[in-house]
């Protein structure tokens, strides 16, 4: 009974409703402009905190990004839908995740958090939205003609635990911070890395939106494929809830600033804010849900899913190693030059594993 | 003999294309789709009722059977 209570409609809507007020509400509480929640930002800076990259303004251990994934393992124990799985092509997931990261660091957010940037009044979001939608509808071009990662396998019960072993001893290190010869652990002492909600509040309602995400199966990128795909807007009022409660919240909370100019950790190349999301989308779409999505899989034992957001912490080290990360002036040295690498291997993704390789070959 | 479709270890949104595109070829009749996790499930299901099929759903261990007909 609790099971067809999770799937209804009605849940999705709440889910949504309650990660946009969350979002605004972590914002109130520390976290950075229009990031209360991001996922890409935030393995960013778990990424600078383990020392992957030296950005000393974006490091921190986000227990945000903790508590999707032990949240989701939560709500999949209880409800029997642990099932540890792993094998489908792990190795494309690596790269799809890593280049999901360069893209989403070009624009400067994952599709939630180019939500909450609408949600905030930034303008230059549309532009991204408007890539996020571009590279998904690519990346459904590819799923029509057949494009598949090949099937996983059952595998061992401990496959499925190392993602959330991983989350536990990131916790550990959040609230021990041992300081080792080389630096590490990094805690930014000023920009984003240094603003926070307090963590024990970012845990608790991060493991909430874990939990009801595994059971309504919330993903922002499977919003808008499944409209556009199977004419399924399920998922969709899901992420239109979110847009509206974050809305509703920031206009409360004053946290409502429209306009272009001066957004908080945006920039206004508007070309590299489409083209970022363009790659993002695509890759995302390609490894089968958006980075959120990725980590409620992962907390439920889908090795594979759990191998994409490893792609995702070595792309964001990548990212601001390489120049290829966008400030708040612009794109950064390498942007541009990484999106258009990155949109050429994901097609070449695309194309390689569906039947127009097959098609080719009996031509 | 029914049609069944094995949609076990496809990532999503594979298994409910696929079973979307057998329901849009047969038209009418019975389907037997194989799934393993809840994702796939609900997702079929949604999709399958939304276009006037009827499903049953049967729980095999860890796995679901869905009869899907009209």
């Amino acid at each position: 009974m609790l099971k067809e209570f999770f799937s209804s409609r009605k849940y999705i809507i709440f889910t949504g409703i309650f990660i946009g007020i969350s979002a605004a509400f972590l914002q109130k509480l520390g976290n950075p402009a229009n990031m209360g929640v991001c996922v890409a930002c935030m393995v960013r800076d778990i990424a600078g905190a383990l020392g992957l990259h030296r950005a000393e303004v974006v490091q921190y251990i986000r227990p945000e990004i903790i508590g999707f994934v032990l949240g989701s393992l939560i709500a999949a124990l209880m409800f029997k839908e642990f099932k540890p799985r792993a094998g489908s092509a792990p190795l494309i997931r690596f790269v799809l995740g890593f280049l999901a990261m360069i893209g989403a660091l070009v624009f400067l957010g994952c599709p939630w958090r180019t939500l909450l940037r609408l949600a905030g009044g930034d303008g230059n979001a549309l532009f991204g939205l408007v890539g996020l939608v571009v590279g998904i509808w690519i990346g459904i071009f590819f799923i029509k003609v057949g494009y598949n990662l090949g099937r996983n396998q059952k595998t061992y019960p401990m496959v499925g635990w190392i993602m959330p072993v991983i989350m536990a001893g990131l916790f550990l290190l959040l609230i021990f911070r041992p300081q080792l010869p080389s630096g590490v652990v990094f805690f930014s002492s000023k920009g984003p890395g240094a603003q926070h909600a307090p963590v024990l509040i970012a845990l608790v309602i991060t493991l909430a939106i874990g939990f009801f995400a595994q059971r309504t199966r919330f993903c922002t990128v499977g919003a808008i494929r499944d409209v556009i795909l199977i004419k399924d807007t399920y998922l969709f009022t899901g992420v239109i809830s979110l847009l509206l409660a974050a809305l509703v919240s920031n206009l409360i909370l004053k946290q409502f600033h429209p306009g272009f100019q001066g957004q908080p950790i945006a920039h206004t190349n508007q070309l590299w804010n489409f083209g970022g999301m363009v790659l993002a989308g695509l890759a995302f779409t390609l490894a089968g849900g958006c980075p959120g999505r990725q980590l409620f899989l992962s907390g439920e034992g889908d090795a594979d899913a759990a191998v994409f957001v490893l792609g995702m912490i070595a792309g964001a080290g990548f990212a601001h190693n390489f120049a290829t990360a966008s400030s708040s002036e612009g794109p950064g040295l390498w942007g541009p030059a990484s999106v258009i690498v990155g949109l050429i291997i994901c097609l070449i993704i695309g194309f390689s594993m569906s039947d127009l390789r097959q098609r080719r070959k009996e031509t | 003999m029914n049609q069944r479709i094995d949609t076990r270890g496809l990532s999503c949104p594979l298994p409910v294309v696929a079973v979307r595109n057998k329901l849009l070829e047969m038209k009418k009749g019975i389907l037997e789709v194989l799934v393993d996790t809840g994702t796939s499930k609900d997702n079929i299901t949604r999709m399958a009722t939304n276009t006037d099929w009827k499903v049953e759903v049967k729980e095999e261990g860890e796995e679901y059977l869905l009869t899907i007909s009209k």
